[in-house]
């Protein structure tokens, strides 16, 4: 057998040296996990204090610090680390592929991830506090204004963003490349095909994050005036570089979901998906309109009115490929053979959740009532529709889908159907009533409220903490599967599963596909 | 909600009665049913005609999946059928949506380009925004401006739960903006320091301030009233803390409201030329400090976001450099810069109030002709 089918190394140093795709994806999605319960502390925190109106618990600017973490340790450490985890377990074994094309940068691209976050977190206890400036840190809030612990947000950002490239290329140059003979691009899982995209996407649009906080420090440190009007700077170019970078990021998050969810409702349908060559082309248009809609973020800076209204147009646009894929999806539901465990309950919540959350982007896109919803609580609801009951839900689906083949045992079916039930009930408690106060008046972001709002705020903070701890439940539900879960001998853990990663043991051994499988396997997409 | 209900009966104060639980925009028009702006009927038109047709589109989807999951489900024993493709179908649903979004986009159209049409204004007001309050200046053809800032009147007993919440809580301000009632008003909308944002939900005006930039709205209220609106900009720690609140009066009254402006800032003038007692200084200092220092420094000088004013070395210390922090601010703090804020004799008066109020028993008066020389240099 010789050197190639050695196992792993023993003791920390195999995690820390590991260029496996599989330990990788491990770390990657672990280290998301900790982000998440992190993240989500904050926004109990958050809902703790929004429970009632008056201050009770923190004071405004340790709030402003709440929501501005909590932003970015969900979408730059929850959200966007357990897709590239999901990845690098997924897609070398879907392909066909040994592993991904670049390891030894595929080790660097994780291990510079928890430094990052912990000088982010590190903030909290700097002189000044952590950043307060809201997740998406408009200048000159962020620049002139800003505590001190700037900098070092700035910083983390830089090599939040190096990671993310890299993990970028190495994905693309792994679809590119590794594909089993015989895969062409059009017979590609969709899940891969929506990771390709996205690859691109952050290729693109990480370093134009890159130059906004690099102008940001320059303006703090080097006496530069890119966002400062005195100067002769525009504190509305940075709104427009952020969003360049923030248009484009929101389906970033979002189109690996799409990806997960189209290889998990065939697989509990019975059937194979509907209209695979449109599902691509969709996420293809998508991916190109996430270019040209950024301003639609903006509509109330006083841009020109035919800004506006081409920002509407193209945003309205968007409904179209992404309506294409939630009828594809429903299309395939029908006339299948269903049954609803509970990676498909995650699914069927989240093409439920997200759709509820796309019928309000586009209510968004309507650039005159927009003046009405813009930062209030009716945006807020819209995007945890889209990034928690799409992208959160659609990754925990994947957890409980992919979790047999990973560790080669089954979770416990019912306390996953309970999970699913009170995240589901958990959620919709805590954002439904935010549509409510949000079209009632009640700007985001503020750590206390006018009386009017104080029903459906502490509705949602006690779904908030409902949800929190059903979160508790799915953590003990994949770590008992892992220790004493029921071993799992079947390939094919689910009987409508198709793919080449459920052609291989359960569990996958470390080493997989080291020479490329035959395709005859295939399904005929 | 019995819950929920159940919950706020156990909280420390009871709460003020609640107004009733809105859950829809604002519909443009009041309780008496009169109109109160067109563009806000019609916006409110424009957002539930969208929020019917994805109802419409909701009902279609969640339908067939709804009916779907029930009788397509592999326990009641049906095969699944293999069919994975059909153009026409494919084709239908991409076209199809299409035309239903020009539906939206022709009314959305007509409603942003009158949103646009800042033209034709009878008056205008510059509207500033500061950390944490907004400033309204009436500009006159004559240069006779009238300007005043507009702070949160709701007391930090409330805020911090020793007082029980009165019904505008945190909707409520010393002085609001006032306005005459059909009457197009332009808003020139700008800031002084960070970006907030300007917003009235039942007049449907919300606008961006950006320092260093003027945006512009326009308004035409056709209903008297007090309409209450709040900062929807995210602007540092007390962004929750800075309310809008403008009454629309008549003409008649507007005209008497602009002449006490007048009258007052007259009055105001003509005290900073006289020499005042100390009492009158230190009442007017505490009226001053409440609305513009008590927020960061506390109710009794004891500091927060800002240093601590009692048993401060720099209120306790030289004039001079006491003077240079309220006039002139503390560049890279959230200290700002008064002497543009305050007339010379709320300078004086703050001062005085600092020097002699929270056990700093200097002793010191400081007169509205200090505050003056002070400025000259």
């Amino acid at each position: 057998m010789g050197d190639h089918h050695h196992g792993p190394a023993k003791g920390l140093s195999r995690w820390l040296y590991t260029t496996n795709h599989k330990d990788i994806g491990t770390m990657y999605l672990w280290f998301s996990f900790a982000m998440f319960l992190l993240g989500g502390a904050f926004a109990m925190v958050i809902r703790a204090e929004l429970f009632q109106p008056g201050m009770q618990l923190v004071e405004p600017g340790f709030f402003n610090q709440m929501t501005t973490l909590h932003g970015l340790v969900m979408v730059f450490g929850a959200i966007m680390p357990s897709f590239v985890g999901l990845a690098n377990w997924l897609i070398p074994m879907m392909i066909g592929a040994p592993d991904m094309a670049l390891p030894r940068m595929n080790n660097w691209s994780f291990w510079i991830l928890p430094p990052a976050f912990l000088m982010l977190a590190s903030t909290l206890l700097m002189e000044g506090g952590a950043p307060a400036f809201g997740w998406t840190f408009y200048a000159p809030l962020s620049t002139t204004y800003a505590p001190p612990s700037v900098t070092f947000f700035i910083f983390a950002i830089h090599i939040l963003g190096v990671s993310s490239i890299m993990g970028s290329i190495n994905i693309i140059a792994t679809v590119m490349n590794m594909r089993a003979p015989g895969m062409t691009y059009m017979k590609m899982p969709l899940f891969v095909w929506t990771w390709l995209i996205t690859a691109f996407l952050l290729v693109a649009v990480m370093p134009v994050l890159a130059g906004a906080v690099t102008m940001m420090l320059m303006d703090i440190h080097f006496g530069t005036s890119f966002f400062s009007a005195a100067g002769g700077g525009d504190p509305v170019l940075f709104q427009h570089i952020f969003w360049f970078f923030g248009h484009p990021e929101v389906y970033i998050i979002i189109l690996p979901a799409f990806g997960v969810i189209s290889q998990i409702i065939p697989a509990f349908s019975r059937k194979p998906l509907f209209g695979y060559a449109s599902m691509v082309y969709a996420t293809a248009g998508i991916a190109f309109l996430s270019f040209i809609v950024w301003a639609h973020h903006m509509y109330t800076v006083g841009m020109p009115v035919a800004g506006e209204l081409f920002f509407m147009y193209a945003t309205m646009l968007i409904a179209v490929p992404t309506g294409v894929k939630v009828f594809n999806w429903v299309t395939t539901m029908w006339r299948g053979a269903m049954t609803f465990e509970t990676p498909m309950l995650f699914s069927i919540g989240f093409l439920v959740l997200f759709t509820i959350g796309g019928f309000t982007g586009l209510m968004l896109s309507i650039a005159p009532a927009d003046f009405q919803y813009h930062d209030t609580y009716f945006v807020v609801a819209h995007f945890h529709y889209v990034m928690v009951a799409g992208a959160v839900f659609s990754m925990t689906a994947a957890v409980y889908f992919w979790l047999p083949k990973w560790t080669g045992r089954m979770y416990n079916e019912t306390m996953g159907k309970v999970h699913f039930w009170v995240s589901f009930i958990g959620f919709n408690v805590t954002f439904f009533p935010q549509h409510f106060v949000g079209l009632a008046g009640m700007p985001r972001r503020i750590p206390d409220y006018a009386l009017q709002f104080a029903d459906f705020n502490m509705m949602s903070s006690i779904g908030a903490f409902i949800y929190g701890m059903s979160q508790l439940l799915f953590l003990y539900n994949v770590i008992a599967a892992i220790v004493s879960g029921e071993k799992v001998s079947d390939e094919k853990v689910w009987d409508g599963a198709e793919g080449l990663e459920w052609t291989l043991p359960s569990p996958a051994p470390y080493h997989t596909f080291e020479t490329p499988p035959k395709l005859e396997k295939q399904p005929a997409y | 909600m019995l819950n929920a209900r159940a919950l706020a009966a156990t909280a420390l104060l009871p709460l003020a009665a609640n107004a009733q639980n809105q859950i829809n925009m604002s519909t443009g028009i009041s309780e008496a049913g009169a109109v109160i702006t067109d563009l806000g009927a019609e916006i409110y038109g424009l957002h539930m005609l969208i929020f019917w047709i994805c109802v419409a589109i909701g009902i279609g989807v969640f339908g067939v999946m709804l009916y779907s999951i029930y009788a397509h489900r592999k326990s009641k024993g049906v095969e699944p059928s293999q069919f994975h493709e059909h153009t026409g179908v494919e084709i239908a649903w991409t076209v199809v949506p299409f035309f239903i979004l020009v539906l939206m986009a022709v009314p959305a159209t007509s409603t942003l380009l009158e949103v646009y049409d800042n033209d034709d204004a009878e008056m205008s007001i510059l509207v500033t925004g500061y950390q944490w309050k907004w400033k309204y200046e009436y500009l006159d053809a004559d240069g006779e401006n009238i300007a005043f800032f507009s702070n949160l009147a709701t007391s930090q007993e409330q805020i911090y739960n020793t007082d029980t919440k009165g019904e505008n809580y945190l909707l409520e301000v010393d002085e609001p903006l006032v306005i005459p009632v059909d009457t197009k008003v332009r808003f020139l909308i700008t800031a002084n320091d960070v970006i907030h944002s300007w917003w009235v939900p039942e007049i449907a005006v919300k606008r961006d301030a950006i320092p260093g930039f003027i945006n512009e709205a326009w308004t035409r209220v056709l209903a008297e009233g007090v309409y209450r609106g709040q900062c929807t900009e995210l602007c540092g720690a007390y962004h929750g803390f800075m309310p809008v609140e403008v009454h629309v009066v008549g003409q008649g009254e507007f005209n008497d409201w602009m002449a006490a402006k007048r009258g007052a800032a007259a009055t105001d003038a003509a005290l900073a030329a006289t020499e005042l007692p100390v009492d009158e200084l230190m009442a007017r200092g505490e009226d001053v400090y409440n609305a513009s220092c008590l927020a960061c420094h506390g109710a009794n000088g004891e500091g927060g976001l800002g240093n601590a004013i009692a048993g401060s070395t720099i209120a306790m210390g030289g004039l001079d450099p006491h003077l240079n922090v309220i006039v002139n601010g503390v560049a890279g703090t959230a200290m700002q810069a008064f002497g543009a804020q305050l007339s010379d004799i709320d300078v004086a008066a703050v001062t005085t109030f600092q020097r002699n109020a929270f056990g700093n028993n200097t002793g010191d008066v400081v007169q509205a002709s200090d505050v003056v020389s002070y400025k000259e240099g």
